[in-house]
């Protein structure tokens, strides 16, 4: 035993020896973040040429741009993980709608402490989560599909109860209720750094997405979530708990929705049934610009705060140019598509034979 | 191995039915540790069926299944792997895009730290991943490298370095060599020489003799569902195992209707020529579409 221990040992040396020889460079750009990293560099300069003089390098406008890349960037960052894990969640823009409203109408129409009623619709996000996987995983059917349908039923719901119960489509006054100052304090603040106000939000974006590549990278959570995404029955076959690790995606997208949600919520003041529309497509581009595959199986939780942050970028660089924002749709349509056209280089590179 | 050791694994007329399909009828075989058992069959003689039983996706619909002497009911692949019976399929054994060390330990991560912060150990997986290749005597460069970047035989022989690792008693192999090439055929056989000399029982499903025999130690032939039985080699030739996966009589038939063909090929051939020869000398008089058709359709009634 020893003597074959040795023989190994010898053979991991030789190993080694070889494994220098690939260029950390190299091993740097194969990684599925990378075209991202450099897009947003790409943006950040054409934005400072374009648009620094008018205040788009300066603190307010960082803080600025940050704060909307946040919002983003924490769904985008547990849509991504879906993705690798080879579904999509389309119902987290209703999610979005869903949850301000339950805090909002629990807070304001019952009385309920804001605290509680936050914890309340993060239950129910929770919940949407589970079913969301196990109608997924019970029917067999594309996950696109069968979240596109909850994600009209769950908004067609919203507007329907909230008209029924309060007449409106909107709740405002939640600065009244009581736990306002508590529950603000830690999803609305503001902190001061370097004379310009910057949210909390981009604090609990880089929370979501330090615990996300956590999770992706050193758990073994993180390997089920590559495998069941990169080939679900070679997955099954050697024992990963496949459906356990979707309906854990399925809740962390849905429980994303809830803090955005949590935090426009507390941000405005007000709940609005139509808060969070749109938000299901562009956490999707924020995923893939940042290296994430639709196939599943391959991406990364920074990629995708990348993605979110050349979206906020792009979004407040275009207010800040003075350019119609009209324009916005079509620079994030190129982004898009060339993301995708780069990302697939990258990716075929990857797959090269390092020899 | 004394004699009085039950098999690694038994299975005793076994049955397995889809609705009113009849997949596999009465099978019984079983394989011992340090041994090969090839399983042999044409398509559709029911080995998918069989391997399906063993790994737990199917439960069987009649017979006895026996691990180590023990009657066992598997209700997922889970139990199978642990109850040490680890099967390596051809086309879906590795994750193309996940590296070499993360899919060697996926479903069996080994982890360190405590609580919220336990993780799985990379360092553990790429040092565990390179000595177990090395073991089998492939150097790789770089456990990092995605899968999909080694070749074809290089994945199954991962694959089985990984079940070998992970305690499997019983490797079963689902058509390791189907796609790839002859040298490529030989460096996966190497490997499942290297289990058997480990002490493992090797169950080689394929439908290539020239593959199964130099290593088998025994072969179970299946047609239709249905077995001839359990040779060892010593029992039988390369040639006879051809002539039963194929079904001998049936082999004979097809060779006689090639030679058919051969001859009914040339006839029709030798009419075509003269019927062109025919036709080119009326060229000049007749108009030639409705010519051309009739006396290929009198060769053809022939």
């Amino acid at each position: 035993m020893s003597v074959r221990q040795n023989v190994a040992g010898r053979g991991v040396a030789g190993g080694d020896e070889r494994l220098a020889n690939v260029s950390p460079l190299r091993r740097l750009l194969v990684r599925p973040e990378m075209g991202a990293v450099a897009g947003a560099i790409g943006v950040w300069v054409v934005f400072a040429i374009r648009a620094g003089d008018r205040g788009f390098v300066s603190m307010r406008g960082t803080a600025n741009y940050l704060e909307v890349a946040a919002q983003l960037g924490i769904l985008a960052v547990a849509v991504a993980l879906l993705m690798i894990g080879g579904e999509f969640d389309l119902s987290v823009g209703s999610i979005i709608g869903a949850c301000g409203m339950i805090t909002a109408l629990l807070a304001a129409e019952e009385g309920w402490n804001l605290g509680f009623s936050i914890a309340a619709s993060f239950l129910f996000a929770l919940l949407i989560g589970v079913f969301n996987g196990f109608l997924v995983l019970r029917t067999g059917l594309p996950s696109f599909i069968v979240t596109l349908g909850t994600l009209l039923i769950i908004r067609g719901i919203t507007i329907g109860v909230t008209r029924n119960v309060t007449g409106r489509t909107v709740i405002g006054g939640l600065n009244d209720v009581p736990g306002y100052e508590g529950a603000r304090s830690v999803f609305a603040n503001n902190l001061r750094v370097g004379g310009a106000d910057f949210s909390v939000s981009i604090l609990w974006w880089l929370g979501v997405a330090a615990v996300a590549t956590w999770v992706l990278l050193r758990t073994s959570f993180g390997n089920w979530i590559f495998g069941v995404g990169g080939n679900l029955q070679a997955a099954r076959n050697v024992g990963v708990p496949v459906s356990l690790v979707k309906i854990a995606l399925f809740m962390s997208t849905a429980a994303a929705a809830w803090l955005v949600s949590t935090i426009q919520v507390l941000d405005a003041k007000s709940a609005d049934v139509v808060r969070g529309g749109g938000a299901e497509f562009t956490a999707i581009i924020a995923a893939v610009i940042g290296g994430t595959l639709l196939t599943g199986g391959y991406g990364s939780a920074i990629g995708a705060v990348f993605g979110a942050l050349i979206y906020g970028m792009v979004r407040q660089g275009i207010v800040f140019s003075g350019v119609d924002p009209g324009w916005e749709d079509a620079v994030l349509g190129a982004m898009l598509v060339v993301a995708v056209i780069v990302n697939r280089y990258i990716r075929t590179r990857a797959m090269e034979a390092r020899s | 191995m004394s004699a009085m050791a039950p098999p690694l694994l038994e299975v005793q007329e076994v049955s397995k039915y889809f609705g009113s399909v009849i997949a596999l009828k009465d099978i019984s075989m079983s394989v011992n540790a340090g041994e090969v058992m090839c399983l042999l069959g044409d398509n559709g003689a029911g080995k998918s069926t069989l391997i399906k039983i063993f790994s737990g996706v199917h439960p069987p619909s009649e017979g006895l299944f026996l691990v180590e002497g023990k009657e066992v009911r598997f209700t997922s692949p889970r139990d199978a792997l642990n109850a040490g019976i680890a099967t390596v399929y051809q086309d879906l054994a590795m994750i193309p895009l996940m590296s070499i060390s993360r899919n060697f330990f996926l479903g069996s991560e080994p982890t360190i730290g405590w609580g919220p912060f336990r993780r799985f150990n990379l360092e553990f997986a790429d040092r565990v991943t390179r000595e177990e290749l090395a073991k089998m005597g492939i150097q790789v460069r770089d456990t990092a490298q995605p899968v999909g970047t080694l070749s074809g035989g290089e994945r199954q022989s991962v694959a089985i370095a990984r079940a070998v690792y992970l305690g499997a008693k019983v490797l079963i192999l689902d058509e390791p060599t189907a796609a790839l090439g002859v040298k490529e055929a030989g460096v996966v056989l190497r490997y499942i020489a290297q289990a058997r000399a480990r002490g493992l029982g090797v169950i080689f499903i394929t439908h290539n003799v020239h593959h199964a025999y130099p290593i088998g130690d025994r072969f179970t032939l299946l047609n239709r569902g249905r077995s001839y039985g359990t040779f060892s080699k010593s029992e039988v030739s390369r040639e006879e195992v051809v002539g039963m996966m194929a079904g001998g009589e049936e082999l004979e038939e097809l060779s006689h209707e090639l030679d058919e063909f051969a001859h009914t090929d040339r006839l029709v051939a030798a009419r075509m020529a003269e019927a062109s020869r025919e036709l080119s000398a009326d060229a000049g008089t007749m108009p030639s579409g409705p010519q051309l058709t009739a006396p290929a359709s009198k060769v053809e009634q022939r």
